[in-house]
């Protein structure tokens, strides 16, 4: 059993699903972020020694705080909006506007968390 | 304006299958995760977070609330912290964000993989995935 889709991968980067698309995709690159981190995390603790000390280097790196901090922020937020209208599909009408409400709830805070982390990095 | 006939079926009709099972479970297992970190901040806070901690260290406690999260923290009372009642919310955690993190990657890697040997491996490694890092998990927990 194989799956052909004809489409190529031209024609689906230029695909324009707009705002749910967008979701969609960053969903999935938080939850990707999010699974690789927290293996790693519990490896490096379970491992200890150089090898948990080099682990525990790389995600106590700034940059990669300000990566999974919104990995964990916009999937917490965005599954809470695919849970809610999943449950009450009564709800998906409304998608577009959760959406806004959404990055409307994300941005201050993913902004003030940026902001912490790196004025703290900076000492 | 034409009416449509509505095409859902009752769950009785449709079967449950395991893959309707793990689309159920993805929701729920979030629900349940919600109300975990929700438990966690909240005992933050009565253990007296508030005047202890800043919210770096809360939030690190609230997405996993073992007492490794907050051994940096000068805290009046270190013990509270690593409670049975805590290390079994760590615990609940873990393994609900194992499965559910786990089965998302199947979810995605189907996307991606369609030959029919691509997925077997995919499901294998799944699981052995899933039990690995949830004894190892666990024993981390308890452990430390």
């Amino acid at each position: 059993m194989s799956l052909k889709r004809n489409v190529s991968l031209a024609a689906g980067l230029r695909y324009r699903g707009q705002g749910p698309m967008l979701t969609f995709v960053l969903h999935r690159i938080g939850g990707l972020g999010m699974a690789i981190f927290v293996t790693m995390h519990i490896l490096a603790s379970f491992l200890g020694g150089d090898i948990g000390k080099s682990l525990n280097d790389i995600y106590q790196n700034w940059l990669f705080q300000i990566f999974i901090f919104f990995c964990a922020l916009f999937h917490a937020i965005n599954g809470l909006r695919i849970t809610l209208v999943d449950l009450f599909p009564k709800l998906l009408v409304h998608q577009r506007e959760a959406i806004w409400v959404e990055w409307a709830v994300f941005l201050p805070i993913y902004a003030i968390a940026v902001f912490v982390i790196i004025s703290t990095a900076g000492g | 304006m034409t009416t449509t006939k509505p095409r859902t079926l009752p769950l009785s009709k449709r079967g449950l299958n395991f893959e309707m099972f793990m689309w159920l479970f993805t929701r729920l297992s979030a629900l349940a995760m919600y109300a975990l970190i929700l438990f966690a901040i909240i005992g933050a806070l009565v253990m007296g977070a508030r005047y202890q901690m800043n919210l770096a260290d809360v939030l690190r406690w609230g997405f996993m609330p073992n007492s490794g999260h907050v051994q940096s923290v000068p805290l009046e009372n270190p013990d509270a912290w690593a409670t049975l009642l805590w290390r079994l919310t760590a615990s609940a955690l873990l393994l609900v964000a194992t499965a559910h993190g786990v089965h998302g990657l199947v979810v995605i890697a189907d996307d991606y993989i369609v030959s029919r040997r691509g997925r077997l491996t995919v499901r294998w490694l799944s699981i052995v995935m899933i039990i690995s890092m949830s004894v190892i998990g666990v024993y981390v927990l308890w452990t430390s």
